[in-house]
Order: C-alpha cells, then structure tokens, then sequence
C-alpha cells in the first residue's frame, strides 16, 4: 500500500511536527518555561549574582553559554511533560491505531522540541547581546558553536521523551525532568568549578554540560579550548544514542502490550 | 465475515482476561460485546485494532491479519476509545483535519470531510474554539467524528456512551444509528443491554474473558424470561385465585410474574381477567430484563 511510502512518511511527520509545535505553541506554562524563564535568568545572574562572581572576564561573557544550556533544559522538560500526556491519554490508542509509523509520535515531539530550542536559544541569544554579551566569534567559530549546541538540543530532546515515555503522570514526567535543569548549576556554566569544594569538582567536570559549555565558550569568545570539544562531541552523541534507544524501545514496551 | 476472531487468548500477568474468544462480524452489520467491567471487552477491542498482541489466536479485519498486516488494518478500521481522544489545546476543526492528513487524505479531502462531520456531529459553531472549553458530549461527538473522517470499513467504539448525561447520550445513539444506515461495519462494546439492545443486530455476552452467550437482543431477552408484569397480592389465597386463572405465571411469595410484550394492551387484558374472576392485585409493576438479569441467568 502506498501508506508505507517515503511521501507518507514524511506528510504524517509534518503533521504531527505541526500538531506538536500549536499545542507547545498554546501551552502558556510552555512558553514561559521557554523563553521567558531563561530570560529571567540570565538577568538574575548577569544584574544580581554576576557583580559578586569572578570569572576573569566581563560575568556576561562567561554566563552566557550556560545560560544557552540551561534554556535546553527548560525546553526539554515541556517535552517530556507533553509525551507524557499522550502517553497517558486516550490519544495514543487514537495515534497508533492509525496507518502511521509507530514512532511519529515520539519524532513529532522530539522535532518540535528541537524547534521550540531553537527559536528560544535565538532569543536568548539577541537578549544576551542587549545586556553587553560580545562575543569574538568568527563566521566559522558561530557554525561551530551552533552545532554543538542543537546537538546537544537534539541529544535532550530525545532524553526527554525517553522520561516522557517512563513517567506515568504530567507531574512526574516534570520531576524526572528536574536533574536536566539542575546539572547546568554543578557544572562550570556559573562558577569556574575551581571556586567548588575539592568533593564537588570531579562531579562538575564529569558531566556533559561542563565540557559543553567549555566548547561553546571558547567558539564565541575565544577562552581557551583544551580537548572540552572533543569529549562534549562525545557526550553529546553518547547521550543522543543512549536517548533514543532509551526512548524507542521503551515506546515499544509501553505500547505493545 | 468482515471482522473474524478465533480463540483470542490474552493474559496479564496471573490474570487472564480473554479466555479464548471467537467473533464474527458480518459487513454492515453491528455487533455488541456486551458485559460488566474486566469481562475483557476493551482487550478484545485493543486486539482487533492491532493495539495489543494477543497470547493465542487469531484475527482478521477485512481479510488482513491484525499481527502480521497490522498497517492493512490501520487503514481500513477507526477506533474510539473509552476516553474522548481529542487534543485539548486544539480546536475542533483542527483535530478533525490532524486525523484526516494522519490517514493520509489530501489537505482539500481532509478540509471538505472536516466541514460535512462538523456539520453533520451539530459542531459547526464550535468548530474555531479550543476543545477544552467544549462539554462531554460535544467532545465525545467530536471523537466520533475523527473516527469517521476517512470513511472507515469497520468502526470499534469502546463505551461510546459511558459517563455521559441522557441527552448526550441520545445524540450519540442517534449518530451511530446513522452510521449503521449507511452501511458501516460496527463493533461496539457497552454495559447497557438497553444500548446493544437499540444498536446492535448481534449480541456477545462476555464475562471473565468468556463468551457466555450469543444472540440477537431479542434472543438473549428469551433466555431470561422477556419483559413481565410483576403483580402483588394481599393474601395467599388471593394470590392461589390468581394463578389458577393466569397461566404460564410463576409465583414468588406473595408476587406473581407473568410474560408479557411490555404494551399497555397486554396490561389491561391481565388486570381485565383477573377483574372478571374477582382478584384485585394490590401492586403492579412491569419489570424489563437487565443486564443484570441476563447475567444472573446465563453465567450461575
């Protein structure tokens, strides 16, 4: 049948992206948790915390990378919150039981996840050069830094369907999240974790936001590089692989039955 | 056989919840699985349309196997679930249009089909508003209608009617009997014998996972005696009087049953007879068979 061709594929991805991204788009605690939030958060930490923090650079410059992440994270836990509910409801029994690969409906939040990353990383962005954020980056350094950003975005994206998938109510999905928002404060996105105690330092630097943020930081404003590129390459695609096996196949656990 | 189940087999754990269950459902035709909760009528449906894989047996829809062709089935079969599968945070028209470009109609099709079902489920005016400010019944309309928008061979609709207000549920037994006029396959699972009884042409009583009895809604109503006029009497030799002039009536206490076609007319020749041989009851009620009745009946 021609419901199996390439065509179709694409159409039902298309329109459950599309389905994904009204239903974030409407969701007024998405949003906020989007964009607003990280907004807010960047302010607190370049106007309220950066004057006490020393960085050996202007606060903004340094903060700016993590807060990038951090925003991932946000976006992240809307996702797992959103599979969850589709999970949970009548609606997946409506999805599956349609002529549809089994997956779109994971790939459509996954997408849309990517998507709503995307534009609030922008933003977040735009807002970071209004408060003094000046970045030394060359065309090249920004492809770079981009890249390793919505890797690290999609490598998220898929963890959180996979806890969308595991969790059994909204609430809990928006729990299990909770480490995704919290691993950016123990990494080096604030504080250089030279500042942490000696216990909390080797928990800092093994840890995928810490080399992550490293890398970004030193694209866009030229700090220095070390191999933090190299190994949050591998973190990143590390955590992608382990995201979507964890996801797909706990899909197909939950749903088979 | 459009629909064709043979000792379906499905077990959860120590618990088995279809114990080898055989289904035939003729083309254009409406079966109603009937039964308590846990009887294994949502298992039953969950199978048919590919959702669960059973234990043992088999299944066809339309001539495709529901484990080895599971896509074929998907095309040609729709299913509203217990619980209104509709997106809260999108509008009528929207939801209907997913569905409709999810079964792979063309954008125009899947405009055109949303307008007529919108149109036909009285969801016209409410198309442009989020379906979360709509009423349960107005959702449950709306789930129906997702259901339909590409003209499904075979429909399954688990508890259409469950937790909805009389009225709603009217409206809903008024939209699938309309759809039964237009010659959709239907199987429906309810615990309202009164809802198989007004739906369905066939009936399949299930219990823990069995099927206990089979028939049409007439047919399982012989089984448990039919309608009757339950006739209560002042004294045991008012009641003896009685039943010596009311034949084919049974006595419990001081209350005899007769049969009876549930009309008025029926009624009147009863309490006329009992008149004219001098016995007066000093209650009457008429009392049409339950679905408890008709399990108490065929599963002691």
């Amino acid at each position: 049948m021609s419901h199996q061709g390439v065509g179709a594929a694409l159409t039902d991805a298309a329109t459950m992206i599309d389905r994904s991204v009204r239903l974030a788009r409407r969701n007024l605690d998405t949003l906020f948790a989007a964009i607003l939030l990280p907004l807010l958060m960047m302010a607190l930490f370049v106007y309220v915390f950066g004057g006490a923090i020393n960085t050996g650079t202007e606060y903004v410059n340094y903060v700016v990378p993590g807060i990038l992440l951090l925003t991932t994270g946000y976006g992240a836990a809307s996702t797992a919150m959103a599979v969850t509910d589709d999970m949970t409801s009548g609606m997946i029994d409506r999805l599956r039981s349609l002529p549809i690969h089994s997956f779109a409906v994971l790939t459509g939040h996954v997408t849309a996840s990517i998507a709503r990353n995307a534009a609030s990383t922008a933003i977040v962005i735009l807002a970071s050069l209004a408060m003094g954020f000046r970045p030394t980056a060359s065309a090249g350094e920004w492809l770079a830094a981009i890249g390793l950003l919505l890797l690290y975005v999609v490598a998220l994206s898929w963890l959180a369907a996979g806890l969308g998938v595991i969790a059994k109510t909204v609430e809990s999905a928006s729990t299990l999240s909770f480490f995704m928002l919290f691993l950016p404060y123990l990494s080096s996105a604030f504080v250089p974790p030279e500042t942490m105690p000696s216990w909390l330092r080797p928990v800092s630097e093994h840890q995928p936001i810490t080399p992550t943020v490293e890398a970004v930081r030193s694209f866009l404003i030229g700090t220095p590089m070390g191999n933090a590129g190299w190994i949050a390459l591998a973190w990143c695609c590390g955590l992608l692989l382990f995201s979507v096996v964890l996801a797909t196949s706990l899909y197909r656990r939950r749903t088979g039955r | 056989m459009i629909v064709e189940a043979t000792r379906l087999r499905k077990s959860y754990g120590s618990t088995e919840v279809l114990a080898g269950v055989d289904l035939g459902v003729r083309e254009g035709s409406v079966l109603a699985l009937l039964g308590p909760n846990g009887a294994g009528k949502t298992t039953t449906v969950r199978i048919l349309t590919t959702l669960t894989k059973p234990d043992g047996g088999r299944a066809r829809i339309a001539g495709y196997d529901v484990l080895r062709e599971p896509a074929q089935v998907r095309g040609v079969i729709s299913l509203t679930g217990q619980y209104a599968a509709v997106d809260e945070n999108q509008t009528g028209r929207e939801n209907l249009v997913m569905i409709g470009r999810l079964m792979h109609l063309g954008r125009p099709t899947a405009r055109r089909r949303t307008c007529e079902l919108l149109e036909r489920f009285g969801l016209s005016d409410a198309m442009d508003r989020r379906v979360k400010t709509y009423s349960g019944g107005m959702r449950r309309r709306l789930d129906l209608a997702m259901s339909l928008i590409a003209r499904p061979r075979v429909i399954f609709l688990d508890e259409p009617t469950t937790g909805l207000d009389p009225a709603s549920r009217s409206t809903m037994w008024d939209a699938i009997a309309e759809l039964v006029r237009d010659g959709t396959t239907i199987l429906l699972t309810t615990q309202y014998l009164e809802e198989a009884d007004r739906l369905a042409d066939h009936i399949v009583l299930l219990d823990h996972g069995r099927i206990v009895a089979t028939g049409t809604a007439d047919s399982l109503k012989a089984q448990v005696g039919g309608e009757r006029i339950d006739l209560r009497f002042a004294d045991e030799p008012q009641l003896l009087k009685a039943t010596g002039v009311l034949r084919a009536a049974a006595a419990n206490g001081l209350v005899l049953s007769v049969p009876s076609d549930g009309s008025a007319g029926h009624l009147h020749q009863v309490l006329d007879v009992l008149r004219d041989n001098g016995v007066e009851p000093e209650r009457v009620s008429s009392h049409r068979p339950t679905l408890d009745d008709v399990f108490l009946t065929l599963t002691a």
